[in-house]
């Protein structure tokens, strides 16, 4: 019987036999990842069993949520899981200058590889599935179990696939397609199962918007989103690797739970509604909705690749007045990327504000928080009550095009309504 | 092991922002985020909920972030199960490894009612509502996952056995 991608990488990771869908499995685990937020609690468990970290060089530390340090309680924290990181020599352990949005800067330092078994103590570790790994979110709990022995209990999960035909529309990228897709599947469409990506559009995309698409897959409430390595995954990770990688293909007979089709071109540029990322709609559908605020950046849309579409549109043109339009880069990298191409004066000229990077305002942290009634388009990944600030404020979810072309106009704008 | 308690109800789709949100993650304290447990979803719910309480949601209850503030808030508030339709799968792993019960069931998700006193049988995932005289069965807990519970979560189960 043949295995999908979901199944070859589990089975590579365990000495259990059955992989039946449903069994439980005792897994080894290539990479444990945690930030800010959940490495405290992580730590302390671990702390309480008094042993050494099983294997320092696959932990990894990034101190992303709350900083620069928003409060001094965020500081606090911060400085626990630092003093942590250089007792235990945590073998990755990025802070300051050094720090991203953590599911940009993993795939960028070649951290995280084809055919690799990834836990990390944050939902959107998910995002590496599009290098053909299978990468889960777990609790704190879990990653300090994985700090203790490197391994980690799982269900083995049913596969979904999802194939998207055709050619993409204009203005149409990663983002517009997972968020089609949680729009049809709905945010539990997905539950304890795999998301396994692919088609003709899928290889058409660059690596960066196939981590976009693979980042959203938990808010259809799956486990892992996987998209299979191909020549261009090859090419983003062969100079960044520094350990050998597999790269593994369904079998042509791997059993499915359903697999579903998707013609691209019925696919225009998508907003997610308020308050759960399924209220996504076309771009015509909208209305018209006035905006207070753009944010441009996040795990999800903050690669040069992003900056990239949103410099398209704003350059020679400014934010609407009355709108703050955000650009976060998501890593010194991509930062540094965008300053000698010349996005980052091109955002500055147009009335944007340049913000380090940080996961700040995507969950409500700091650094653009909405007020009562305001309403933000954001390229982040979720549009919950509360997400960005007062639980009477709104977020609507879409990509870098539709965000940049709705800061320019003041309402939620097709990039066609702006660019001739 | 019993656990008898008043129905506090939600919707489908809660969310972990609504049950602890993230602008309390700040710290890990218990007892700081039970003080805010539900807060987005229902403000007054952390000061009226009593020890032993239970809740009741519908489907994807915990969906969203992996914050294990979400469980550890919900048990340091005083709940003593959440019953639901079904869980999102983070929460779900979350909640056994932490210890807090949680049970699916459709038919008590969709029955029981807001203020209904409830009994809970952990070991065999018997639902009785004590205000309606209903009962329920819950979908029963992997063999595995019954082990975790036994240990007192994942941790206690590493330090028992020696591994997971």
């Amino acid at each position: 019987m043949g295995m999908t991608i979901a199944e070859k990488i589990l089975a590579a990771h365990t000495d259990a036999g059955d992989l039946e869908p449903g069994a439980i499995v005792k897994v080894r685990v290539d990479v444990a990842l945690a930030n800010d937020i959940t490495a405290p609690i992580a730590i302390r468990e671990f702390q309480g069993a008094e042993a050494p970290l099983a294997d320092p060089d696959m932990v990894v530390f990034v101190l992303d949520h709350f900083t620069p340090n928003k409060d001094i309680a965020s500081a606090n924290q911060c400085k626990m899981v630092r003093d942590f990181a250089l007792a235990h020599g945590v073998g990755n352990f990025f802070d300051g200058g050094e720090a991203g949005v953590e599911h940009a800067l993993l795939p960028e330092k070649g951290l995280v590889l084809p055919g690799d078994l990834i836990i990390g103590a944050d939902s959107h570790t998910c995002t590496y599935g599009a290098l053909g790994a299978f990468a889960t979110g777990v609790g704190s709990t879990d990653l300090a179990a994985a700090m203790l022995t490197s391994h980690a209990w799982m269900k083995v999960p049913e596969s979904m696939k999802f194939v998207f035909t055709g050619e993409l529309n204009p203005w149409v990228g990663g983002k517009d397609l997972v968020l089609y897709l949680i729009g049809k599947i709905g945010v539990d469409g997905a539950l304890y199962r795999v998301l396994e990506i692919g088609g003709p559009a899928i290889s058409a995309l660059g690596v960066s918007g196939r981590l976009t698409i693979s980042n959203m897959a938990i808010e259809a409430g799956a486990k892992a989103g996987i998209i299979g390595a191909d020549h261009k995954t090859v090419e983003y990770v062969k100079d960044r690797a520094q350990r050998p990688y597999t790269v593994y293909e369904s079998d042509p007979d791997a059993r499915y739970f359903s697999v579903t089709e998707f013609d691209c071109s019925n696919i225009e540029p998508q907003v997610a509604f308020p308050h759960l990322p399924e209220n996504s709609r076309g771009i015509s559908e909208t209305g018209e909705v006035r905006i207070d605020q753009v944010i441009i950046g996040s795990c999800t849309n903050g690669r040069i690749e992003d900056l990239r579409e949103a410099a398209q549109i704003l350059k020679g043109r400014k934010v609407a007045r009355g709108v703050r339009c955000i650009v976060m880069p998501a890593t010194p990298a991509v930062y540094l990327q965008a300053e000698n191409e010349g996005l980052v004066k091109t955002f500055l000229e147009a009335g944007a504000i340049m913000g380090p990077p940080t996961c700040g305002p995507c969950l409500g942290g700091h650094m653009g928080i909405l007020a009562k009634g305001e309403k933000a388009v954001a390229t982040t990944n979720r549009n919950f009550v509360g997400r960005m600030g007062d639980t009477g404020s709104e977020v609507y979810l879409a990509g870098p095009y539709v965000a940049a072309a709705s800061a320019v106009t003041g309402k939620i704008s097709s990039p066609g309504e702006v660019v001739s | 092991m019993k656990l008898t308690g008043t129905v506090h109800r939600f919707g489908n789709d809660v969310d972990t922002d609504a049950i602890i949100p993230a602008r309390y993650l700040n710290t890990s304290d218990p007892e700081h985020l039970g003080r805010h447990c539900m807060e987005d979803a229902d403000p007054s719910f952390a000061s009226r909920v009593s020890k032993g309480d239970v809740i009741v949601a519908g489907k994807n209850f915990g969906c969203g972030s992996s914050r294990e503030h979400a469980p550890i808030a919900i048990k340091a508030c005083g709940v003593s199960c959440v019953i639901a339709s079904s869980f999102a799968r983070i929460f779900f792993r979350n909640s056994f490894n932490m210890g807090l019960p949680i049970f699916e069931s459709d038919e008590a998700s969709a029955e029981i009612r807001e203020g209904d006193t409830v009994e809970v049988d952990a070991s065999t995932g018997l639902i009785r509502d004590l205000t309606t005289g209903r009962e329920y069965r819950a979908r029963p807990i992997p063999a595995f996952m019954q082990e975790l519970i036994e240990d007192g979560g994942l941790m206690e189960h590493i330090r028992k056995r020696g591994g997971i």
